[in-house]
């Protein structure tokens, strides 16, 4: 758990960086510090391993004062991940994961038995070890440095911006593998982004934080969505926040049964049919003739976004993406199990306000 | 030709001498240069002393450096101490900015990173930033090599061994003598330099480690 109280941070030119902020990162959990440059939100994440010091106010790593541990002892404890990575060059990969056990003053052996641990860990083949971070992608070299950051097991993860410098593609995967990560390693993260998407997508809590180091807001994503608590943050979580609230919600939408015909099957019908291959995975549309027609492949309409059964936002595009207003739903096979209707969905929507599970 | 056959030993040991007084400035300068280079490195105000002072100095020429060596250090005139210290003057010269600018090459994010894992500041130092600066030092040494292996032979005026000497006996009689002092400051030179350039590449696998 770390505890912010009353943390103030002013440079030697007067900005006040962070003012005054009061906030707990519960053990386990995912925090998010998301705002717009200036916003502090770096500089609050930089003090809890004392890369800056407060100028006033505690901070509490698990109950204790982090200003009464020398510095790199106290780093040693807290893991840390950087943007572009901040591989040492002239080492090797297996080397910078274990930079913090040799530090403190594990044997090089033992030292280097965890570090190839860790790198299967984050998804890497053991014989990267060997390679220096240059011959390494960027998306690659971020989860080294995530392994490095893991590597003498610390309590704490901070993680400063880590995903910004690589692709959109890249980022979401590692996004991705970082909440299976979590789910495995269950660290109290804290993680500092500019981009909502990332924060909402990360964060069991954001906390939105605005220029001059002010807290604007924390809570569950969920929350921020539905009920944001001013018109900065309803500015900074977007115009479709509405939408993205779906994101959060599961709840059972009815799925209807849909004729499915196969290529080469003649059809009568003035009614959209999902074309299926002989495994029933949906290959296309075929849009409502008049008399009877055979089922051809340039017949076909490309169909729009799958329901996986998940939240509400996956079913409500899933309808409207579909040239039918049909949303499909596959099974773990990719099978066609039906179809769902966006009307249903809102339906769905509006069951899940009434019994309070849309925060507000 | 047939001076450097009929005087073999000689010149080897001319070669010793010359090796000796070449190399020994080389190393002690690069003691003394790498606090210096951090220094310069690290305070714009250190930094604005040092490096005029260093091109200063490497612009006094090698003989007047030498000659005022015994008066400096009160060392008698014969004492190879005088052309050591000549030499690793010049060397500190030029390799403090090496030093400097290789550090200053090393990436800010990873100095970051670095003490963001823990390292404390002198372990940081011997352990990141110095093998970072490896390369542009190891430029630096080079040049600085090869100048001491040409300016040794200075040392000859005022009689101390090595090439030099067979420049003066050379030129008062027999100029084959002169060929082998020549002959032998080539290789000298050439030899260093590949030796030097060979550490680099062994102390910098990560630099040819393409993609």
């Amino acid at each position: 758990m770390i505890e912010f109280r009353a943390v103030t941070k002013r440079f030697e030119d007067g900005t006040i960086a962070v003012d005054e902020l009061d906030l707990t990162v519960e053990a386990g959990t995912i925090t998010v510090f998301v705002g717009p440059s200036g916003c502090g939100k770096t500089t609050s994440l930089r003090m809890v391993n004392r890369m800056i010091d407060p100028t006033s106010g505690t901070i509490l790593v698990d109950g204790k004062d982090v200003l009464s541990v020398d510095p790199p002892t106290l780093r040693r404890g807290i893991g840390y991940v950087i943007q572009q990575a901040g591989l040492f060059p002239h080492r090797t990969v297996l080397d910078n994961v274990a930079t913090v056990p040799l530090l403190s003053g594990w044997d090089r052996r033992r030292a280097r038995t965890r570090a190839a641990e860790l790198l299967e860990t984050v998804g890497l083949p053991a014989e990267f070890g060997k390679r220096y971070p240059a011959q390494l992608s960027g998306g690659q070299q971020q989860r080294v440095g995530v392994a490095r950051a893991l590597a003498a097991d610390p309590p704490v993860l901070l993680m400063d911006e880590p995903f910004s410098a690589v692709d959109p593609i890249v980022r979401e995967g590692l996004q991705d593998e970082l909440l299976r990560l979590q789910a495995e390693i269950g660290k109290t993260i804290v993680f500092v982004t500019h981009d909502i998407d990332e924060a909402l997508k990360l964060g069991d809590k954001v906390a939105v934080m605005r220029t001059g180091g002010h807290l604007a807001q924390y809570a569950k994503p969920a929350e921020l969505l539905s009920a944001p608590a001013n018109d900065f943050v309803a500015n900074f979580v977007g115009k479709d926040r509405g939408y993205r609230t779906l994101t959060f919600l599961s709840a059972d939408v009815p799925v209807h049964e849909i004729d499915a015909v196969k290529v080469g099957d003649t059809v009568t019908s003035n009614s959209w049919k999902l074309v299926v291959d002989d495994t029933r995975r949906p290959l296309g549309w075929l849009s409502p003739v008049d008399g009877s027609v055979e089922v051809t492949a340039d017949r076909l309409i490309a169909g729009g976004s799958l329901y996986d059964g998940g939240t509400l936002r996956s079913a409500l595009d899933a309808a409207l993406s579909s040239p039918s207003a049909l949303g499909v739903t596959v099974d773990a096979e990719g099978a066609v199990v039906g179809v769902v209707h966006a009307d249903d969905v809102l339906k769905a929507l509006a069951a899940a306000r009434a019994a309070g599970e849309v925060p507000s | 030709m047939t001076w450097i056959f009929e005087n073999w030993d000689k010149f080897l040991e001319a070669s010793g001498v010359h090796l000796r007084l070449a190399v020994i400035p080389v190393l002690l300068g690069l003691v003394v240069a790498i606090p210096l280079g951090w220094l310069a490195n690290r305070s714009r105000s250190a930094s604005a002393v040092l490096m005029p002072l260093s091109n200063v100095l490497y612009t006094v020429p090698s003989l007047a450096m030498i000659v005022i060596m015994p008066v400096l250090l009160g060392s008698k005139i014969l004492d190879e101490i005088n052309i050591i210290v000549a030499l690793t003057i010049y060397t500190v010269a030029l390799l403090i900015r090496n030093i400097a600018d290789g550090l200053h090459s090393v990436p800010g994010h990873v100095v970051a990173a670095a003490n963001a894992m823990g390292f404390r500041p002198l372990r940081r130092f011997l352990t990141v930033e110095l093998p970072l600066a490896v390369p542009v030092t190891i430029a630096g040494l080079r040049v600085a090599m090869v100048s001491n292996i040409s300016m040794v032979s200075i040392g000859a005026l005022i009689g101390l061994g090595g090439y030099g000497q067979l420049f003066i006996q050379g030129f008062q009689s027999n100029e084959d003598i002169i060929w082998a002092g020549l002959i032998g400051t080539l290789v000298l030179a050439f030899i260093g330099d590949v030796l030097l350039q060979l550490a680099g590449r062994v102390l910098t696998p990560w630099v040819r480690a393409g993609r």
